[in-house]
């Protein structure tokens, strides 16, 4: 079969990743187990933890407010980073990754379709979250538009790192099936040393020091900023928010994983 | 740049794992239009010489053209050249959550000129469960499926790697008209199979390939001598099966009737299978 002409027709790598993105989100939304996973274990969690500790943690601030704040980044890093370093080698391990891969799709636009998915999840994850906290748990909708800013960028740039770091950290488990119970640790392991759990300058030094590495913790720290008081912020490590420094440290992460993502991303097992 | 006839070409294909030759120079020409099948037991090296082919794995050494190109390519050319071949792996469980339709059409938007997704689903006979979800399928609609998403682009070539394993014998027959359809079509097609019945019935050529070796490159008829090979005449005589190698049956049939004066109990004529001559030939280089 001769083809007279071979010329480049495809469509582009964007349109292709918005596709993705919509077929991405489909499947995502029939898998029910995923669903009820990332949105409703949330604010399960939420439920329980509020009501148990709402004593006030500070003038005008109780536990409860502190740990919406908390949950609020966790979100974050569970439908970027556990959402995609379970999803993908599931994704490897049954072949689908391998058959994307025999097609001139971009490998860009399987990542721009991810990111999308990402962004979609955490958006719901967020949106219901905040509903719950402001709903139940005494949690004020901040009026100042600086509070808005920060919120706006600390969504987009911390679940921007935790896809690239999901996807870095995808070449790490060896089976699909195994993916879950790899991550999971990881993420409620750093949600304890991050303050979201517990209040983070109660946490023992050490642990506050490692925690500090971290994205999560200046995620948390961040999400507090925008949630709570800004007499609040006496009660932190450094007696401030330390905004400009959450950024920094979430932006490397974001270089760190993309870096990582590039070099060890793999279509199939072996 | 493409050669017209000359689909695959592979010259001194070499590829080793470790200490291990998996693939130990292969030569192999696949012309334009026909059915190749590559016969092998597993560990062969048929596996990673597709695998070449399909630019899924690099090779240790060798010059290798599909469609002109050397898989080894990346970038924008790479997707140009994936635009030009399909691919049905082995294995697939994946997107389940989509319907079969959902799935045609999206992937019909990867390539340049992909065939309209309801007359693919047509084709493969899956036009009832266009709406099904994929995980919903049995394992030979969902094969089916697997080669819609392998034909969609309207590849120049296709690979289709043991396409029915596990598959009912009437399932099977069903889809090897389809394969017939899509080389009718003018597409090449690289078959990998372990059923010896379904390359005879499918393949142009055959290669016979072991230990990372090609042992021959034939028509399905004439491999390993098959077509001279000796006839094998049975019958029953005094009690005993008696059995005789004959360089011409139909006379030694004409002679054993007249020996018998009619009817000769029990007869039977018969050649050397494919699998015969297969097994013969694997077994051969085994020592």
């Amino acid at each position: 079969m001769n083809r007279s002409t071979t010329k480049d027709r495809t469509p582009s790598t964007l349109k292709l990743g918005l596709l993705r993105g919509n077929i991405e989100i489909r499947q995502f939304m029939r898998q029910r187990e995923s669903v009820v996973f990332t949105i409703a274990f949330p604010l399960i969690l939420l439920a329980i933890f509020g009501s148990v500790f709402s004593q006030d943690i500070a003038p005008g601030v109780n536990f409860s407010q502190y740990f919406v704040a908390g949950m609020i980044a966790s979100g974050l890093v569970n439908s970027g980073f556990q959402n995609l370093a379970i999803m993908i080698p599931i994704e490897r391990e049954f072949g689908s990754l391998k058959r994307l891969r025999g097609t001139p799709m971009a490998a860009t636009s399987y990542f721009i379709g991810k990111s999308i998915l990402v962004f979609v999840t955490m958006l719901i994850q967020v949106l219901l979250l905040l509903i719950a906290g402001v709903a139940f748990f005494g949690v004020d909708i901040p009026t100042d538009p600086y509070k808005w800013f920060t919120f706006t960028w600390l969504i987009i740039l911390g679940s921007a790192a935790a896809t690239t770091l999901g996807i870095a950290f995808s070449a790490v488990p060896k089976s699909g099936r195994g993916a879950s119970a790899v991550v999971s640790p990881i993420v409620i392991v750093l949600q304890f040393i991050s303050g979201v759990f517990f209040i983070f300058t109660q946490l023992p030094g050490w642990m506050q020091q490692v925690g500090a590495i971290f994205p999560l913790k200046w995620m948390t720290q961040a999400m507090r900023s925008v949630f709570l008081p800004d007499s609040f912020a006496s009660q932190e490590v450094a007696g401030q928010w330390e905004i400009g420094k959450s950024f920094t440290i979430i932006l490397i992460w974001l270089v760190i994983g993309l870096l990582f993502s590039l070099r060890t991303f793999r279509w199939s097992d072996r | 740049m493409t050669r017209v006839n000359q689909v695959i070409d592979i010259k001194g294909l070499r590829k080793n794992y470790g200490p291990l030759a998996a693939v130990s120079g292969i030569d192999l020409h696949v012309s334009s239009g026909e059915i190749f099948a590559l016969l092998g037991p597993n560990g062969a090296g048929k596996s990673t010489t597709v695998e070449i082919l399909e630019g899924f794995r690099t090779r240790d050494s060798g010059d290798v053209k599909v469609l002109g190109v050397d898989p080894a390519i990346g970038g924008l050319a790479a997707r140009q050249w994936r635009n030009r071949i399909g691919i049905v792996l082995q294995t697939s469980n994946d997107a389940g959550d989509l319907t079969v339709a959902e799935s045609v059409k999206h992937f019909s938007h990867y390539y340049s000129e992909p065939r309209d997704p309801d007359e693919v689903i047509a084709a493969v006979g899956l036009t009832d469960k266009a709406d099904a979800l994929v995980r919903t399928l049995s394992g030979g609609q969902r094969r089916r499926l697997d080669v819609a998403l392998g034909i969609i682009g309207n590849p120049e070539l296709l690979f289709l790697d043991e396409p029915t394993t596990g598959f009912d014998p009437k399932a099977r027959r069903d889809f090897w008209s389809l394969i017939r359809k899509l080389k009718s079509e003018g597409r090449t097609i690289l078959l990998t199979t372990h059923y010896l019945d379904e390359a005879e019935a499918l393949a142009d050529r055959v290669a016979v390939i072991n230990k990372g070796q090609i042992i021959e490159v034939s028509t399905p008829a004439e491999l390993g001598g098959r077509a001279t090979s000796l006839a094998q005449v049975s019958w029953r005589e005094n009690g005993v099966t008696r059995i005789e190698k004959a360089p011409h049956p139909t006379a030694f049939v004409a002679e054993l009737a007249a020996r018998f004066g009619g009817e000769v109990p029990e007869l039977i004529v018969k050649r050397a299978t494919l699998e015969d001559i297969y097994l013969e030939m694997i077994g051969e280089t085994d020592e």
